[in-house]
């Protein structure tokens, strides 16, 4: 911690504000300067998110081109009913962020924390309701690989007859590819709930002002993000081609 | 004016060093300097094992004989070679230590933007290092640099998982070291530091962190796939479930050909200051030399097809991919022309990092010239996996990156350490790495374009062959030991060493208005800057670097504050 305040030069931090908020880091001019520093900075990390989940949905498009009659079928297996209340849950979790950002911005400490906390409920119940339908997939054997040792990928062939020209080994990539997504994506909200947790204990502790409140809003822009990334995994993975079905 | 600098003192008396003491004090600083001479301890570290690895390949190929590895030990010391060199020397030598060091300084500022996730990305690199050498410890891994599937995945029963996760984390490292360099330099810049004033270091650093960022992560979650499809026996890349192997090779290469500018380009930055400065001249066409490191950023990223002409790419993708490839080249001239016209009657110095420029400007030269052959098809196919690509990326590589390394360390020395280094060994083994480097590879592209085949412990008893091959261990030898030169006299310099004024080459920069070390917070004051990159005084007045007296510093704009002595 601080360094810089082991020696003291004449003149240090002339440029500084006189009397620097506490939240000012040393290195800092201004608490302008810092948001900024701040904003800039998670937006070039979503930038660096992106291309990290790109290398998948690249995989995404190469298959799903190539077998699109498997990735047809397989997909129907996946519980459209629980992927769409998931999208609705986390389209409704962007909006109470939002205030929730809102509120730190005009400074009500207790509305802030309703919101941040209501955000966090319903990030947990996504997380719930994907472990429900992973939970569906474990029944189903439709785990691929030997993912979960002693019980191999297997498709029910009698009640679900392969397409023409299909083998299982393409439909068992398209659960390959729906969990590495999903689960990469599940991480994400996991570590957007540990953000959360830590913004509902300093807005406890009153931390965010009118002033003082960019933690708020960066960690505002990370839940977006990771909304949007579902918003493009759910109608890939659960919509596309489902009307080609029955 | 009324904010003037402080008169850098010449003996600080509290320096960045000598502010605190204690192993703590290191491990858990935030200062960027302190953090870029961590990872100078680590890249050190990385590059001695790297380099031994190295010559156990060259002494293997002393005889056409395999007489000192199998097959397989020797596959496993060349792929330790490489991820050694390349994920853990090459990729963050310039930016995490001398850009670490200098971007804060160079543009006026306190520190880089996050000081605690540039420490951490310090940690994730060491975490990436000791995963790695984990797996060399437990026993290896052959598959080559580059992780090919399906051997990597379905065949090779060596620690692929490992040392992959260590590639893996370390990426991180180098992804948070960018983002910190980007905000840093658009939020942190000194009054009146416009981006048209900034170093051109600078310039190669944002460019080189926009790759940082676009690139490294789809390495990551490639070589993340390959290490779950080991694990689960399951994946993307399999052919056995449909997959294409060849996905993966895009996907590695999106990433590992601009990777290659993450190398070059933070080099490029150095130079182009050694050049400048040591001519005592402005660069020559400032804004295409700034321009052509976004371009060649962007570029970069349109070429990666180039290495898989021969991997069942269609033959129209190779022509794009092949048309450019040559394209990209066109950036790179640029630079290499407006270093030469910058050298065009300036007031030349051929100290110890000016000779290190002057190599690279030819090395790199021969090793970006040897691109445009590999870019051809025709002669790519040729060619391909021959110790002809080997000699070529060990140009631009060791020829570039090296150089550009080492010339900085040298020119920067006095600065990060306070002392000078002593200039007649500096220029010795300057000399002696200039002529072991060249002796080394230049044999390879003749050996190679005979044919001899990359990656073999082995090779036909051709009397040719192997005595380039001899040549090329020999060279390999001096090489070494031309290295070995520097690493003791920088170690001693830091205790014996003459101790270095303020602005020991008498340069107009930022950081050389600052003492030799600098405090923590780099400046006493914030400083205003007023003048242009490289804005020397007249040529009449210039005097020769080396000799310096505290008169000389009317090589300075007369009306320049920072410098009228108080
Ligand atoms: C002037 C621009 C350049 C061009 C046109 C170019 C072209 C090529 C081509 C076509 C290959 C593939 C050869 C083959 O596998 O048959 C290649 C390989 C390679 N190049 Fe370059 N190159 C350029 C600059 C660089 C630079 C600046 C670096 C590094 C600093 C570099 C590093 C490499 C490496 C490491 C490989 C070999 C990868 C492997 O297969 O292990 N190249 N280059
Ligand atoms: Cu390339």
């Amino acid at each position: 911690m601080a360094e810089g305040h082991a020696i003291t030069h004449e003149g240090a931090g002339a440029q500084r504000e006189h009397h620097a908020h506490a939240a000012l880091a040393h290195h800092f001019d201004n608490l302008e300067q810092q948001r900024e520093a701040g904003t800039i900075g998670m937006w070039v990390f979503l930038v660096q998110e992106i291309m990290f989940f790109g290398g998948l949905f690249l995989a995404y498009t190469v298959y799903r081109w190539q077998f699109p009659a498997a990735f047809v079928a397989a997909s129907n297996h996946l519980n459209v009913r629980l992927g769409a209340t998931n999208t609705i849950v986390l389209i409704v979790s962007s909006l109470t962020m939002a205030l929730a950002v809102y509120y730190a911005q005009t400074g009500s400490r207790r509305n802030q924390l309703i919101f941040l906390l209501v955000t966090m409920a319903l990030g947990t119940t996504f997380l719930v309701i994907k472990g429900i339908e992973y939970y569906d997939k474990y029944r189903d054997h439709l785990i691929p690989g030997s993912l979960i040792p002693g019980r191999p990928f297997h498709w029910d062939t009698v009640q679900h007859p392969l397409p023409i020209g299909v083998s299982e080994h393409n439909l068992e990539m398209f659960f390959w590819i729906y969990f590495a997504m999903t689960g990469l994506h599940a991480l994400h909200m996991i570590i957007g709930l540990g953000i959360l947790a830590y913004l509902v204990y300093y807005a406890y502790k009153g931390r965010f002002t009118p002033e003082y409140h960019a933690p708020v809003e960066i960690s505002g822009l990370y839940w977006h993000f990771v909304d949007i990334v579902w918003i493009f995994l759910f109608p890939l993975l659960y919509l596309l081609g489902r009307h080609l079905e029955h | 004016m009324e904010e003037t600098l402080a008169t850098p003192s010449e003996t600080p008396r509290v320096n960045y060093l000598n502010a605190r003491y204690g192993l703590k004090s290191w491990l858990l600083t935030k200062d960027h300097k302190r953090i870029a001479l961590l990872y100078l301890g680590g890249v050190s570290l990385f590059f001695l094992l790297g380099g031994i690895y190295a010559m156990l390949i060259r002494i293997e190929l002393l005889t056409p004989k395999g007489d000192l590895f199998q097959s397989q030990t020797y596959n496993k010391v060349f792929t330790q070679h490489g991820i050694i060199m390349v994920f853990f020397f090459l990729i963050p030598a310039i930016p995490a230590v001398l850009g670490n060091f200098l971007v804060p300084i160079m543009i006026g500022a306190k520190d880089l933007a996050f000081p605690r996730i540039n420490l951490l990305s310090w940690y994730i690199y060491m975490l990436g290092g000791i995963l790695t050498i984990w797996a060399l410890l437990s026993g290896g891994v052959d598959t080559g640099w580059t992780f090919y599937v399906p051997y990597s995945t379905n065949f090779s029963n060596t620690y692929v998982v490992l040392a992959g996760l260590g590639v893996f984390v370390s990426g991180f490292s180098s992804i948070l070291t960018g983002l910190n360099f980007i905000v840093t330099i658009h939020t942190m810049r000194a009054p009146g530091m416009t981006w048209f004033r900034l170093p051109l270091f600078i310039w190669s650093h944002y460019a080189t962190s926009l790759i940082m960022i676009l690139g490294t992560p789809v390495i990551a979650i490639t070589v993340l796939l390959v290490a779950l499809e080991r694990i689960a026996h399951i994946g993307i890349f399999d052919p056995r479930l449909g997959g294409d192997p060849v996905l993966f090779q895009h996907m590695f290469w999106f990433y590992s050909h601009p990777a290659v500018y993450i190398m070059i380009l933070p080099s490029m930055g150095v130079i182009s200051e050694l050049i400048a400065n040591f001519s005592r001249k402005n660069i020559f066409g400032y804004s295409f030399v700034a321009f052509s490191s976004i371009a060649i950023a962007v570029f970069g990223f349109l070429v990666w097809g180039h290495h898989m002409f021969v991997s069942s790419q269609s033959i129209y993708a190779g022509m794009i991919f092949s048309f450019l490839s040559f394209a990209v080249a066109i950036p790179s001239a640029v630079k290499v022309f407006n270093w030469s016209a910058t050298l065009f009657r300036g007031s030349v110095s051929y100290d110890t990092p000016m000779l290190y420029g002057l190599g690279l400007i030819g090395l790199f030269l021969i090793g970006g010239m040897t691109g445009l052959f590999l870019a051809a098809i025709g002669l790519d196919v040729h060619v391909t996996d021959t110790y002809f690509v080997v000699a070529h990326f060990h140009y631009v590589m060791v020829g570039g990156t090296l150089m550009g390394y080492l010339g900085g360390l040298h020119y920067w020395w006095p600065k990060i350490s306070g002392r000078m280094y002593p200039e007649s060994w500096g220029r010795f083994a300057a000399l002696i790495i200039f002529v072991g480097f060249n002796l080394t590879f230049f044999p390879q592209f003749v050996v190679g374009y005979m044919g001899m085949p990359r990656r073999y412990h082995a090779y036909p008893d051709i009397p040719i062959w192997q005595v380039l091959n001899v040549m090329s261990t020999a060279g390999a030898t001096i090489l070494g030991f031309g290295m070995l030169i520097p690493m003791v006299y920088l170690i001693w310099s830091m205790r014996y060493g003459r101790a270095a004024s303020a602005n020991p080459w008498a340069l107009p920069g930022l950081e050389w208005r600052t003492s030799s070390p600098p405090p923590t917070e780099n400046f006493t004051v914030t400083p205003v800057v007023t003048w242009e990159a490289y804005e020397f005084a007249p040529p009449e007045e210039l005097k020769v670097i080396g000799k310096l007296e505290p008169r000389d510093r009317a090589d300075y704009p007369p009306d320049y504050p920072a410098y009228t002595e108080s």
